[in-house]
């Protein structure tokens, strides 16, 4: 399908210069415009959302641009060395973690930041790629649809990292993790038999774990059944942003105008609460607009998953499209009230970089896996 | 189908690939849109509903904070309740500017200039919505003084509710404790949510160990505000359901402290410096928990001014220091009884054995002289007589024998060096020496003149006056130990029903004849009489007591020097103890004094363990302490909670 014009890296002469630098990068035009257009939608309402400070706009800004640059350099990369290169990532990622895990009995209480002095960061960010990544790279070679040793083998790839994060304890990062490495094993195509197995015994695990669950993580699960339960811990939250919702109607109050935003009714307005304060601003057709974007964002990844050169690359960018979409259907669950409330950012919207750059790491890796042309051609 | 017998087979892979990429597609594209109709049910279907809560009146969530607990003495008197009072608080979302308004409030001197970095970073710290409390209690020219100017502090309000009151003062306060405003630490390790509406917590003493007791359950209330945050009583045309749900109140509890021994044991060491602690031989219930001086708690809960709180904490009698729970001291002479109790049990002392007290005594190859208190000496001495005269050297020979591991193991049971259990925190365990201990803590060998000075209560060993008292407890239980307890029931605030809580027995210890016992503890009711150390305090006392003075070093003296009371500045002078239980032959109570620099055990501290046995064993009761009426605060009426 590529011409030898691609592989030299020669420009197409239809093309338009801004297109052809596009290519140039290795980037993918259409998934850059739809990102493009989430991330000027999320400054757009930050700027309301944190009650008109422009400091914490301009950081956001910083921390994105940061983000952007992160995603262009991962582009760059060969395809082949992101594959070679991914135990080696998982292996640091897993060492930092362990690390995290002995440094953090010395101090009390969660820990999940290693101080490098000139800046922290959270090993368990990196596992949210390098998790899906070491899957794919034990399934590249390999047979597929997977055998039982490979499923018990990525299991485990799975939840030594995903363990060592819940102990931190942040169960949410975890289940992202685990999400991510779990995708990978339905790409990959896990009969239909095993995923109900895996379905039913979850199912059944239920009962079990609701039995040795402690009595505050009881409360937390009839809280969300029932948010009039506690309405002066977490259900505050979710009363508080279903009247935000609610009250913004079709077209919102108005930006800047949602009082229930702006007088901080509505707690956490900027970080994970941020997508109530779309929908009391500028209202159902806000808010439908950004999961158009979300589902463009998602649809596109997944068409250039399935354009990727080899299985290394179709499983890794399925991977990471589908976890932005676990991302973005958590969040807006969340804050709508269908699911409860756990601390996941809306993506690329909510302020603060941990989540920006590592999504947008994604997707330049996601990008780096198919614009880079094979050099043998089918 | 297995492993290496199959290959890859690239199209089968895509095709399977491509079948679950457009199954996955879907699947998002689904559940998007199941958020979507969620919104539109929200924003379309439910909007004026929703509208209306937020549009100009809104449904505000006021916690309702529960009233504390009572504590009671054992006669039943309330020795710490609620009244209430007039706060100033600040509902931090309706604050324009929070560290210009508190400015503001201090230029009005409603509040301490100092407070305002302390009371911001709180108010930083907390949620915007739950209001922070500045001030706990309003004098009638403040409340004056700021309604005038009400308008010019949005979001800050007097609202009346109940603070905590101690009707004694200063009286048990160091078994007590005290409450106050909860602190940005407090905030860090209590649930925010069971504190919403409390502007109090436990910070010492029992108010803090009981603190999951007393504290209760919070409530909460349904309010509709306005924009402006005020509250409103109709919202326009919508009828809406407001709820309530009425806090639980936190448990009262019941001491073994009598304030009317408690009033005896501060009365007689008023002035001076010291501590008084009464146990039940037969149940570990604390009788008596007295550590002078006091200071008054009552300031604490109405929110204790920079300048008051200095003044405590740099007083040189440290009043804020807890004596009897925490004042580790050389137990002098007091360890007798239980150093003559290890060399009967070890089999090393004849107890009808005679030895010659000439008033020196040294060690087999050394010249140093450990003189005994009375330089002539006491002539011949057994068992019985060395405790009744209070004879050093005959301790001194008995320690040298023993040596320090056997004392160290026998005066561990008793207690020494190890933590009662009682239930206060911050409790010290003083030290019970030994080769071992030294060797870790010095990194030295043990000298044998070291025992000698641990067997008159000097050297190394330190203990507190409750490790004493709990001390005498045993050898008055012969043995049966039970550990040290203030609170012996709680009522529940809901069933008013009242639980008892069990005392707890620790091992007992057992002797290898009972009878070692009787032969210490006859020793010990010769101390009380004529002839004994402590005769001039129990002349003509109607039952029988056991007992044993001490008088600790404080100022060691050089070989040959003598020691002179007048010579010395005061707080140099020996500590006096007296460690006593009675009746001797069925014992209702034990007890040790201590009165820091009071020189003689038997002249300075007997006396108040007199005093505190012919109230507790005869009904003598004096002049009962008399509650304090609380400040002239709010009516009750006007509190602003639901009851």
């Amino acid at each position: 399908m590529e011409s030898a014009q691609e592989i030299s890296g020669a420009p197409r002469k239809r093309l338009s210069a801004n297109a052809s630098l596009v290519r140039r990068l290795h980037l993918d035009g259409p998934l850059l415009a739809l990102l493009g257009a989430v991330i000027v939608f999320g400054l757009f309402i930050l700027y309301s959302a944190t009650g008109e400070n422009l400091g914490q706009w301009l950081s956001q800004v910083a921390r994105l641009a940061l983000a952007v640059i992160a995603m262009v350099g991962l582009a760059q990369l060969p395809p082949g060395w992101l594959r070679r290169a991914s135990p080696v990532i998982y292996g640091i990622g897993l060492v930092l973690l362990v690390l995290v895990a002995i440094h953090g009995s010395a101090t009390n209480g969660a820990q999940r930041w290693l101080d490098l002095k000139v800046f922290r960061f959270q090993p368990s960010e990196i596992m949210k790629l390098a998790v899906p990544m070491m899957c794919a790279w034990y399934l590249h070679n390999r047979p597929l649809p997977p055998s039982l040793r490979d499923i018990g083998a990525i299991l485990a790839i799975i939840l030594v990292p995903a363990a060592l994060i819940a102990k931190q304890p942040d169960l949410g990062t975890a289940l992202l993790v685990g999400s991510a490495g779990i995708l990978v094993l339905f790409l990959a195509g896990l009969s239909n038999f095993i995923i109900g197995l895996g379905i039913a015994a979850l199912a059944s695990i239920v009962p079990v774990a609701w039995h040795f669950m402690h009595d505050y993580q009881k409360q937390r699960v009839l809280m969300f059944l029932d948010p009039a339960q506690d309405p002066l811990g977490a259900g505050y939250h979710s009363i508080q942003s279903q009247i935000a919702i609610g009250s913004g109607g079709l077209f919102g109050k108005g930006w800047m105008h949602g009082s229930q935003a702006q007088l901080e009714f509505l707690p956490e307005r900027s970080t994970d609460f941020i997508f109530a304060v779309i929908g009391e601003e500028i209202g159902l057709i806000g808010q439908t607009l950004l999961i158009g974007l979300y589902l463009g964002v998602i649809a596109r990844s997944l068409f250039l998953s399935g354009a990727a050169q080899d299985t290394y690359g179709r499983l890794v960018c399925g991977s990471f499209a589908l976890t932005f979409f676990v991302y973005a259907f958590v969040n807006t669950g969340m804050v709508s009230g269908i699911l409860p409330v756990v601390g996941v950012p809306l993506p690329l919207v909510s302020y603060g970089g941990t989540a920006m750059v590592t999504l947008l790491a994604s997707f330049g890796i996601l990008m780096s896996l198919n614009g880079h042309r094979r050099l043998v051609g089918s | 189908m297995f492993g290496s017998a199959r290959i890859k087979d690239h199209h089968g892979e895509q095709r399977l690939f491509a079948g679950r990429i457009v199954f996955a597609g879907v699947a998002a594209a689904i559940l998007l849109l199941l958020v979507i109709s969620r919104l539109f049910f929200l924003q379309v279907i439910k909007h004026s509903y929703f509208a209306d809560l937020s549009q100009g009146n809104r449904v505000r969530l006021e916690p309702l904070p529960p009233d504390r607990g009572l504590i009671y003495d054992s006669q039943g008197t309330v020795i710490a309740e609620n009244t209430p009072a007039y706060q100033l608080e600040l509902v931090p979302e309706q604050v324009p500017d929070v560290v210009d308004t508190l400015s503001r409030l201090a230029d009005l001197h409603l509040i301490d200039r100092e407070s305002v970095p302390g009371l911001t970073r709180l108010i930083k710290t907390g949620r915007r919505f739950q209001a922070v409390p500045l001030r706990l209690s309003l004098s009638e020219n403040d409340i004056a003084m700021f309604s005038v100017r009400q308008h010019d502090f949005p979001g800050v309000e007097i609202r009346t509710r109940l603070a905590r009151w101690y009707p004694f003062g200063g009286q048990g306060v160091h078994a007590l404790g005290y409450v106050a405003t909860i602190s940005e630490d407090d905030l860090k390790r209590i649930d925010r949510d069971q504190y919403s509406g409390s502007a109090l917590i436990g910070k010492i003493g029992l108010e803090s160990t009981y603190e999951q007791e007393l504290h209760g359950l919070s409530g909460y209330r349904q309010v509709l505000v306005n924009a402006q945050g005020r509250r409103v009583d109709k919202l326009g045309g919508t009828p809406v359901h407001l709820e309530t749900r009425k806090p639980t109140a936190g448990n009262d509890i019941f001491l073994g402290i009598d304030m009317r021994l408690q009033h005896i044991a501060e009365e007689g060491l008023a002035g001076k410096r010291g501590a008084v602690v009464a146990i039940d031989p037969n149940t570990g219930n604390v009788l008596t928990f007295a550590s002078v001086p006091t200071f008054d708690p009552n300031k604490f809960t109405r929110g204790i001014s920079n300048a008051d709180y200095a003044a405590l904490r740099d007083d040189v009698d440290r009043p804020l220091f807890n004596r009897a729970l925490r004042g580790t001291y050389p137990p002098g002479s007091t360890v007798k009884p239980m150093m003559a109790l290890a060399g009967l049990e070890y089999g090393v002392v004849d107890p009808n054995a005679v030895r010659n007290c000439t008033g020196g005594f040294t060690l087999p190859g050394s010249s140093h002289v450990y003189h005994d208190w009375k330089r002539s000496g006491h002539g011949p001495v057994d068992m019985k007589r060395a405790i009744a005269t209070s004879c050093d050297i005959y301790f001194y020979g008995l320690a040298e024998v023993l040596g320090i591991d056997r004392v160290h193991d026998a005066m561990s049971g008793l207690g020494f060096g190890r933590l009662s259990g009682i239930d206060v925190g911050g409790e010290k365990p003083g030290i019970m020496p030994s080769t071992a201990w030294k060797m870790a803590t010095y990194k030295q060998q043990w000298y044998p003149g070291e025992t000698v000075i641990v067997g008159i209560g000097q050297g190394y060993l330190t203990a507190t006056p409750l490790q004493l008292a709990h001390a005498a407890a045993i050898l008055a239980a012969r043995g049966r130990n039970w550990r040290p307890r203030l609170v012996t029931s709680v009522r529940d605030a809901t069933t008013q029903e009242i639980r008892k809580l069990p005392p707890i027995e620790e091992p007992v210890i057992q002797l290898r004849d009972t009878s070692l016992w009787d032969t210490v503890i006859e020793g010990m009711e010769m101390v009380a009489r004529p002839g004994g150390t402590a005769s001039s305090s129990f002349a003509g006392v109607p039952y029988r007591v056991a007992a044993k003075t001490g008088t600790a070093q404080v100022f060691s003296l050089g070989q040959n020097q003598k020691y002179n009371a007048a010579s010395l500045a005061e707080r140099l002078r020996d500590h006096a103890l007296f460690i006593a239980f009675a009746p001797a032959d069925n014992p209702k109570i034990a007890i040790a004094v201590l009165v820091e620099n009071g020189g003689h055990g038997g002249l300075a501290a007997a006396p108040i363990a007199r005093r505190i046995f012919d109230a507790y064993l005869l009904g003598k009761f004096e002049n009962a302490p008399k509650p304090l009426a609380p400040p002239a605060d709010a009516p009750i009426e006007d509190l602003d909670e639901v009851h």
